[in-house]
């Protein structure tokens, strides 16, 4: 099937960042919005008030809402080959040429720029294979003001969740104004080190209005909002009652002798967009791998 | 409150940390490797391609577009200044500018720096590209395009760039410590809600 729908599969990739760079999935928008009316600080008022008529404003000249267009990271379920990758790095260099995206992707060292967003592990592609039919896409364009401030830590068993909340809010004051709040928070709590951040980025992938299925995640994310809410950070880091738009966790098992934990943010450009593929070339885009 | 570049010392020593503002004139946009290029020239004993002098520093890395017409700006919000802490201090005594645009803050030596200069940091709402591209009305040249789009530095006319929030003036306030004195406070209150 990939094969045969290479082309498409370039050119949804191009359809994908560009619903994600210039328009906000509704929920994150309606976070924002609720977040406005609410808010007692002037102050903040004020900057959520500029956010909301930039988004307002890049959704109307479909440019990019923030000028850090991201590096990209990719989740792809369903039947995957080589060729897929193919078509999603030609996708991004074509995205980033035409929408236009900042050519954000430099080596680590010598600071080259190849100009495409495409080089040696970007974008970044994450695969999940799966029996269905159906190729499913999910972009989410990552800012570096706010991936500067992930963190991780391999707590003891004995830390337990007082030790995983601690790390949490520790990360959230430490990182203060500089990865744009108000943020969502990603955590990651358990697995290895590497799983616990690739399960803290993903969990950015949940819409805000779409509580958690283990209930006592769900309680664990709400107290965790309400808490970093108090902590007056603000947008911006200006002062305010809106630090947090929300709290995303996600776990897995891990080692016995573990309590890996990850806390990845995500700025309130909160960008996302998925599709879904099939074989007869039909596509549905919607703003998370949850609504399709 | 319109700023128009280039600034006086008593201008910018006349506002304060809360202040609303926005920005008329030629402003320089630079990030990481302008400030480290610049420095490293200045070091040489070499002049740069512009007079920074009494001028606006914008930190930001803008996506910007070449048509016929020549360059475009399509976005430019602010970016994290804190990663320009350790470089500031120097830049803004070398370099003599008078107002930093930027996200974030920064720290006590950029402060202290600004405070003996006559130097302030205004705040821009980070991710405000759009806004902040219509506050833009050309750019009048660019140099060092070799370090990439997002790392040249860039020289805009700015005509009504903000809003803009005073959070670093130039008395040794910064309202980023104000707010951070306020969050330590917080902290029992914030552990006692989580059960800690």
């Amino acid at each position: 099937m990939a094969t045969m729908v290479g082309n498409l599969i370039e050119e949804v990739v191009v359809q994908l960042l560009r619903d994600a760079v210039t328009t906000l999935p509704p929920d994150v928008v309606q976070a924002l919005r609720r977040a406005e009316s609410r808010e007692t600080s002037e102050v903040a008022r004020s900057q959520l008030r500029t956010i909301l008529d930039n988004i307002d404003a890049a959704d109307r000249l479909a440019v990019p809402m923030c000028q850090d267009t991201g590096v990209h990271v990719f989740y792809v379920t369903g039947p995957v080959d080589a060729s897929v990758e193919e078509s999603i790095r030609s996708g991004v260099a074509r995205a980033t040429e035409e929408i236009p995206l900042r050519p954000n992707a430099v080596h680590p060292l010598t600071r080259e720029n190849p100009g495409t967003n495409v080089a040696v592990g970007l974008p970044h592609i994450v695969h999940y294979p799966t029996d269905d039919e159906f190729l499913e896409i999910t972009v989410l364009p990552k800012g570096a003001g706010s991936e500067n401030m992930t963190a991780l830590a391999m707590l003891s068993p004995a830390d337990g969740i007082s030790g995983v909340k601690r790390f949490i809010l520790d990360t959230v004051v430490r990182a203060g104004g500089r990865p744009c709040p108000p943020t969502i928070v990603g955590v990651g709590i358990g697995g290895t080190s590497d799983l616990a951040v690739s399960l803290a980025k993903e969990a950015l992938l949940r819409p805000l209005d779409l509580p958690n299925i283990d209930p006592e995640l769900a309680a664990l994310e709400d107290q965790l909002t309400e808490a970093l809410n108090l902590t007056g950070i603000g947008p911006m880091g200006l002062g305010g009652d809106t630090t947090v738009l929300g709290v995303r966790v996600s776990t897995a098992y891990c080692h016995t002798a573990s309590l890996p934990v990850a806390v990845n943010l995500q700025c309130w450009a909160a960008r996302r967009a998925t599709a879904r593929i099939y074989p007869d070339g039909r596509v549905r885009f919607g703003r998370s791998p949850f609504d399709p | 409150m319109i700023l128009k570049a280039p600034l006086s010392e008593e201008e910018v020593r006349s506002l304060r940390v809360g202040q609303q503002v926005s920005v008329d004139g030629t402003v320089f946009i630079g990030r990481d490797e302008v400030h480290m290029r610049a420095l490293e020239l200045h070091g040489q004993g070499k002049l740069l391609p512009v007079d920074l002098e009494d001028g606006i520093l914008y930190h930001c890395g803008p996506i910007v577009k070449r048509d016929s017409k020549g360059w475009k700006v399509i976005a430019a919000g602010p970016t994290t200044s804190a990663r320009m802490n350790a470089l500031e201090p120097d830049f803004i005594r070398e370099f003599g500018i008078r107002a930093i645009i930027g996200k974030g803050g920064m720290s006590r030596p950029t402060v202290e720096a600004m405070r003996e200069h006559g130097c302030v940091y205004l705040a821009f709402t980070g991710g405000a590209a759009v806004l902040a591209a219509q506050g833009i009305s050309r750019v009048r040249g660019v140099e060092w395009l070799d370090l990439g789009m997002p790392e040249a530095l860039w020289i805009v006319e700015a005509k009504g760039l903000g809003p803009l929030t005073v959070a670093i003036d130039a008395h040794g306030n910064s309202l980023y410590e104000m707010v951070e004195e306020r969050v330590q406070e917080s902290l029992p209150a914030v552990r006692l809600r989580l059960g800690l």
